[in-house]
């Protein structure tokens, strides 16, 4: 099976992410991005016959899109959650566009996004009392600092390795907020970050440091997906899916066989394989970045470098708008905000913004195709997408 | 150890199938289920072996021997009663026999903690009716 040219984004959404809710609810905002979508891709809401919807993390919920699809007067023929943690975003555009290719529906909006801040991020779970879960009754008892003392456990054992340093992985953070800085709307987009003033952050989950670590914060984002009909009928220059990789592996870090090597192995090379092209020729790489470390393995991973380099990698390359390998020109979520797993899809609009030419100031010269990465748990799920104008 | 009274962590609820696990290490000492047509070792317990499909799983005790295959120092604990502990290792063991369980690495400052650092099991009698399996310097 090929999705390659099944489908093309060609609306997208996205609220600035904004520290706390400020009033907001996740519904409001659910809305607030659908409606922007679906404009911006020329439909009206009536032409929506999909939705998916990548769950907020905070609120514990049955049928999302029923209780959506109510609010909006979206009724589809093709509907469900999509729950793969940051890897969501991704997952949903190959959806839809295997629904689209199926003839099950036409126009599928994918919807995420969340009221919530770093207190209500991470309070609930911390509050819930211990189920029969593997992680409750084998880790938690341990003291892990949710998902972050995971990533921290990979970079320690990515240094060990591969000698990769503090260093190296703060570039990533740098440079990622030399793109925020152009940016307006980066909840950090006002705010200078060096290579020192990442390492002199204080240590949170040795070795990553607070500015190595994602911010959780209230925002949504929402991308219309359509068929190659439509994508021709519209007035925005399709974002065309040329290729896309999905591959997974478990929850726990103790469980998987090599913590420091991920399924993008997999998910990325199925998606370059579906498209016909190669790292090499991507004008753009948005990928997932809840920590420093996930960007530098991604790096390594999808094939940009050679397996272990992605230190070196990093330090010998610009990854702002201005450079050789511009990677996560939005700031990435480390600059441009966590808002659930909008997180996700910000790499996904902040790719199809590109490709159409209205990145601003931040705009990549000649930007044709992009590699865009989505990845859930510690290193879990991932799904890869190649994206490109034509 | 630590008084029962005082433990306000959370704490694991033993099941009919991990009972033999947590009843081990309240003996002081770490048994696994092994796989009986594969013979290799399965953490955590489970209903089959998921490297064979087996089910004929029995428990079986291990050395209590391994190496630190990565560990992170929290230093700011996200569940709140580990606060008063910070900082303090979170680590994964590789065990002798294979598989790797998360754990604390304890009896040691945090500066001398090392990856492959070879430990040994020991075991915090946290309250009366659960011991956790931690590691020390071996």
């Amino acid at each position: 099976m090929t999705l390659k040219r099944s489908a093309a984004i060609t609306g997208i959404g996205e609220l600035k992410p904004t520290g706390s809710a400020e009033g907001k609810t996740t519904l409001g905002i659910w809305t607030d991005v659908s409606r922007q979508a679906v404009l911006d891709a020329g439909l009206t809401l009536p032409d929506i016959d999909g939705l998916l919807i990548a769950p907020p993390i905070t609120e514990a919920v049955a049928m999302w899109p029923a209780i959506l699809g109510e609010y909006i007067n979206v009724h589809p023929k093709y509907g469900d959650v999509v729950d793969l943690g940051g890897a969501s975003a991704t997952a949903m555009v190959w959806r839809a566009a295997a629904a689209i290719d199926a003839g099950l529906c036409r126009a599928v909006l994918c919807v995420s996004g969340e009221a919530s801040d770093i207190e209500s991020f991470y309070a609930p779970r911390a509050r819930k009392p211990a189920a029969q879960l593997p992680y409750r009754e084998f880790e938690v008892p341990y003291g892990p600092m949710g998902v972050n003392s995971g990533y921290a456990q990979i970079a320690m054992r990515h240094m060990h390795e591969y000698g990769t340093t503090s260093r190296q992985l703060a570039k990533v953070a740098a440079d990622q907020r030399t793109n925020a800085n152009a940016n307006p709307d980066a909840l950090f987009f006002d705010k200078p970050l060096t290579v020192d003033d990442v390492l002199d952050s204080r240590l949170i989950v040795d070795p990553l440091h607070l500015y190595e670590i994602v911010r959780p914060c209230t925002g949504g984002a929402a991308m219309v997906v359509v068929s190659p009909e439509l994508a021709k009928e519209s007035s925005q220059r399709p974002a065309w899916l040329l290729g896309a990789g999905e591959a997974s592996r478990g929850a726990m870090l103790s469980q998987m066989a090599n913590i420091t090597t991920s399924p993008i192995v997999e998910s990325a090379a199925a998606a370059f394989e579906m498209a016909g092209v190669e790292p090499r020729d991507m004008d753009l790489a948005s990928v997932y970045d809840c920590y420093t470390i996930t960007v530098l393995i991604t790096l390594e991973d999808a094939g940009f470098c050679e397996k272990g380099r992605g230190g070196p990698f990093v330090e010998e390359h610009d990854l702002t708008y201005k450079g050789d390998l511009p990677v996560n020109t939005h700031g990435g979520q480390l600059s441009f905000g966590q808002p659930g797993l909008a997180g996700g899809t910000s790499h996904v609009t902040e790719a199809v913004r590109q490709l159409q030419g209205r990145a601003g100031e931040r705009q990549v010269t000649g930007c044709e195709l992009a590699f865009v990465n989505g990845n859930g748990g510690i290193l879990s799920e991932q799904a890869s997408l190649v994206l490109g104008t034509e | 150890m630590t008084q029962q009274s005082e433990y306000a962590k959370p704490l694991p609820r033993p099941s009919e199938l991990s009972r033999p696990f947590w009843d081990a290490l309240k003996d002081g000492g770490l048994r696994l289920q092994r796989c009986g047509p594969c013979d290799r070792f399965v953490f955590y317990p489970r209903t089959l072996c998921p490297y064979c499909m087996g089910q004929e799983l029995d428990w079986a005790p291990l050395s209590g021997r391994g190496k630190v295959y990565t560990y992170t120092v929290v230093r700011r604990a996200m569940i709140p009663a580990f606060q008063a502990d910070a900082p303090y290792v979170f680590a994964i063991v590789e065990l002798d026999e294979g598989p790797r369980v998360p754990t604390n690495i304890v009896n040691c400052a945090l500066e001398d903690v090392k990856v492959d650092m070879p430990v040994q099991a020991t075991y915090d009698d946290v309250t009366a009716e659960i011991t956790l399996l931690k590691f020390e310097p071996a």
